[in-house]
């Protein structure tokens, strides 16, 4: 049995041990165990690779639902994110900026259409040339080889020095104790522990699982496209071919993952 | 050796006492960090980084100050300072020990610490950083133990203690070379991201920590029969006036840079600090008093007779350090943090918490400052009765 499972690879392992746990638990909805692995998702589908990860974000779309909030809820939901409701203690994964704010180098006066106060969503820019898991001492945070900015919430140390290099402002911190902060717990994926850094993640969980990102698929004006961008073929560069995209501070040298169309 | 940091009159088990009712009190604060998290701090989302890792900046730059006084005398000869040599080796021990530990009470995780050891990252700074801090520190601990105890036998020191000296010199300019890297390699902060950083934080070592020794010196000869001598002393204050002066000049090139080129991301964090920003300007009045002090200590150090002056040169030594703790243990952390990369303006105050958890580490340095001061001049029965 051992040696039968070194040699399947740790992807087809981390399936096969979930799929034993969610037998033995029955529902994959009650943990017997807080520590147990109930976290991995149920196994339905091949999973979603790509040779590098990639977003669009469609401004128009967007914009034309003012308020909409429901890519920031799915996403925050699905991974557990707290809401303590004050300032100091926020931890998020995706949410709105002002355009003013988000595109800083690229606000003008007079900008069309009061651009300026409308609100850009923002998350984690899976760069391909990350400045976060540069400067990150034990390791806890580095790029995939499809381009997804991983963290490990058990090694990070929490220095918050990948706080300090990241130029989005993408990333939170667990001031406190999350748990009690969130609503209502999902339990397909970990929460985490005060102390420590945390992000967007491309919903990597749910990649390996044959799913596209929650906030992809919340957005109710399909404003979201998700693929790979070294596939000829695919949705992302289909866009990026026929309409022009820009990115955040793309003279940091960071390369960016996430496209915007304005 | 140790058992003489045992004995002591009641001034001194006095002292003791007040610095271990110090540590205790920030003690318990940190026992409630470690439950509750660091939320117990100012800190929050936009200002990550706040008063533990600005003592930590400061106080590499004191441990680094030794080489002021190891440099004339190891290479230059310059007899002088044979009896300050010890007394900057222990002052660098001492301050290592806080920076380490201020680092670690900024850790989320500190029982995670050891990671940066298990999972070894060439491409942070901040593990090259704890290289050369727990270097420095092996270092200086050698050298001063290897000649006290050569002193107390009335020896010379050994041979092989002499390549170790040398090297500690250019290991002194690499921890507060190491710790400038932290900040001034970061895109996403362009008030850090100068290449001055380094040098402006040597510069303002070389000032900060022979003054503290300065004032060391004067209050030994008050409370014991240890005498620095004038001429140590002296040459001190001019080391203080240089560094202080380019000091001051760095810092004119950076208002220079930003000021002139006027890219608003680099303009911004002056003004923050200067004016302050949507209506933000607590440290608006920390940042004038810092210059005005730094003014104040240039005039008072530039008059040679005002620096000759035992109590003149204090006042001097004393605007020296309080300027400079301001500017790295106060300003220069968070205004890399205000306003954030995306434009916000975020007030940062210290809570009580924090402020005691700081003072107990300050409380641990000068502990071990005291014991091993105590070792030394026993040692040298340079006590009173």
């Amino acid at each position: 049995m051992a040696a039968k499972l070194v040699a399947v690879n740790r992807r087809k392992f981390l399936k096969i041990a979930g799929a034993a746990a969610l037998g033995l638990t029955g529902s994959p909805a009650v943990p017997l165990l807080a520590r147990e692995p109930t976290w991995l998702p149920p196994v339905t589908a091949e999973p979603l690779t790509a040779r590098r990860w990639a977003m669009v974000v469609d401004l128009r779309a967007c914009l034309h639902e003012d308020g909409c909030r429901d890519c920031i809820a799915a996403c925050h939901r699905a991974h557990n994110v707290p809401d303590f409701g004050n300032p100091k203690d926020e931890v998020k994964w995706i949410w709105k900026e002002h355009y003013g704010e988000a595109f800083a180098d690229q606000a003008y006066d007079y900008v069309s259409a009061g651009f300026e106060h409308r609100e850009v969503l923002v998350l984690c820019n899976h760069c391909d040339n990350p400045p976060c898991t540069r400067v990150c001492p034990t390791q806890a945070t580095w790029k995939r080889e499809d381009g997804v900015v991983m963290m490990d919430w058990h090694r990070c140390i929490g220095c918050r020095y990948c706080i300090a290099a990241c130029p989005y402002g993408s990333r939170s911190f667990n001031w406190r104790d999350p748990r009690p902060a969130i609503a209502e717990i999902t339990p397909q994926f970990p929460t985490r522990t005060r102390g420590v850094v945390e992000k967007c993640n491309f919903c990597e969980e749910r990649l390996a699982v044959g799913l596209l990102p929650a906030c992809v698929e919340a957005c109710r004006n399909r404003g979201l496209a998700f693929g790979d961008l070294e596939d000829a073929g695919s949705e992302v560069r289909r866009i990026l071919r026929t309409r022009y995209a820009i990115r955040r501070k793309p003279g940091l040298g960071t390369q960016p993952e996430v496209y915007y169309l304005v | 050796m140790f058992e003489k940091a045992l004995s002591g009159d009641r001034r001194y088990w006095g002292w003791i006492i007040v610095l271990l009712a110090v540590i205790a009190t920030g003690g318990r604060f940190y026992l409630r960090q470690l439950e509750y998290g660091l939320g117990i701090t100012g800190l929050s989302r936009d200002v990550a980084w706040g008063f533990y890792i600005a003592q930590f900046t400061f106080l590499v730059g004191v441990a680094a100050s030794a080489v002021m006084v190891l440099l004339p005398y190891y290479l230059h000869d310059f007899k002088a300072f044979a009896r300050v040599t010890i007394l900057g080796e222990f002052l660098a021990i001492s301050a290592v020990t806080m920076c380490v530990m201020f680092i670690l009470v900024d850790l989320g995780q500190p029982a995670r610490a050891v990671n940066i050891m298990l999972y070894p990252s060439p491409r942070s700074i901040l593990f090259w950083d704890l290289i050369v801090l727990n270097g420095y520190l092996l270092l200086n601990v050698v050298i001063s133990r290897v000649s006290l105890a050569a002193e107390r036998k009335g020896e010379a020191p050994p041979l092989w203690i002499k390549p170790v000296i040398v090297l500690s010199i250019p290991w002194a300019v690499s921890i507060h070379t190491v710790t400038a890297f932290i900040y001034s390699g970061l895109a996403a902060r362009p008030f850090w991201l100068t290449a001055i950083l380094a040098p402006r934080f040597l510069a303002s070592a070389f000032s900060s920590g022979p003054s503290l020794l300065i004032l060391l010196c004067l209050i030994l000869r008050r409370l014991s029969n240890f005498d620095a001598g004038k001429e140590a002393v002296q040459k001190l204050a001019v080391i203080v006036t240089y560094a202080m002066l380019v000091n001051v000049f760095f810092v004119l090139m950076e208002f220079f840079t930003a000021l002139y080129s006027d890219i608003p991301e680099h303009v911004e964090h002056f003004r923050y600090l200067y004016l302050g920003l949507e209506g933000h300007a607590e440290l608006v009045p920390w940042m004038w008093a810092s210059s005005a002090l730094a003014l104040l200590a240039v005039l008072l150090l530039v008059s040679r007779r005002l620096r000759e002056q035992p109590a003149w040169l204090a006042l001097a030594c004393i605007t020296v350090i309080v300027s400079i703790w301001i500017e790295k243990g106060l300003v220069m952390v968070v205004t890399g943090f205000v306003p954030s990369p995306l434009g916000k303006v975020t007030t940062y105050v210290p809570t009580v918490p924090e402020l005691l958890i700081s003072l107990a580490v300050y409380g641990c340095g000068a502990l071990i400052l005291t014991l091993l001061y105590k070792i030394a001049l026993s040692v040298r029965g340079e006590l009173r009765a």
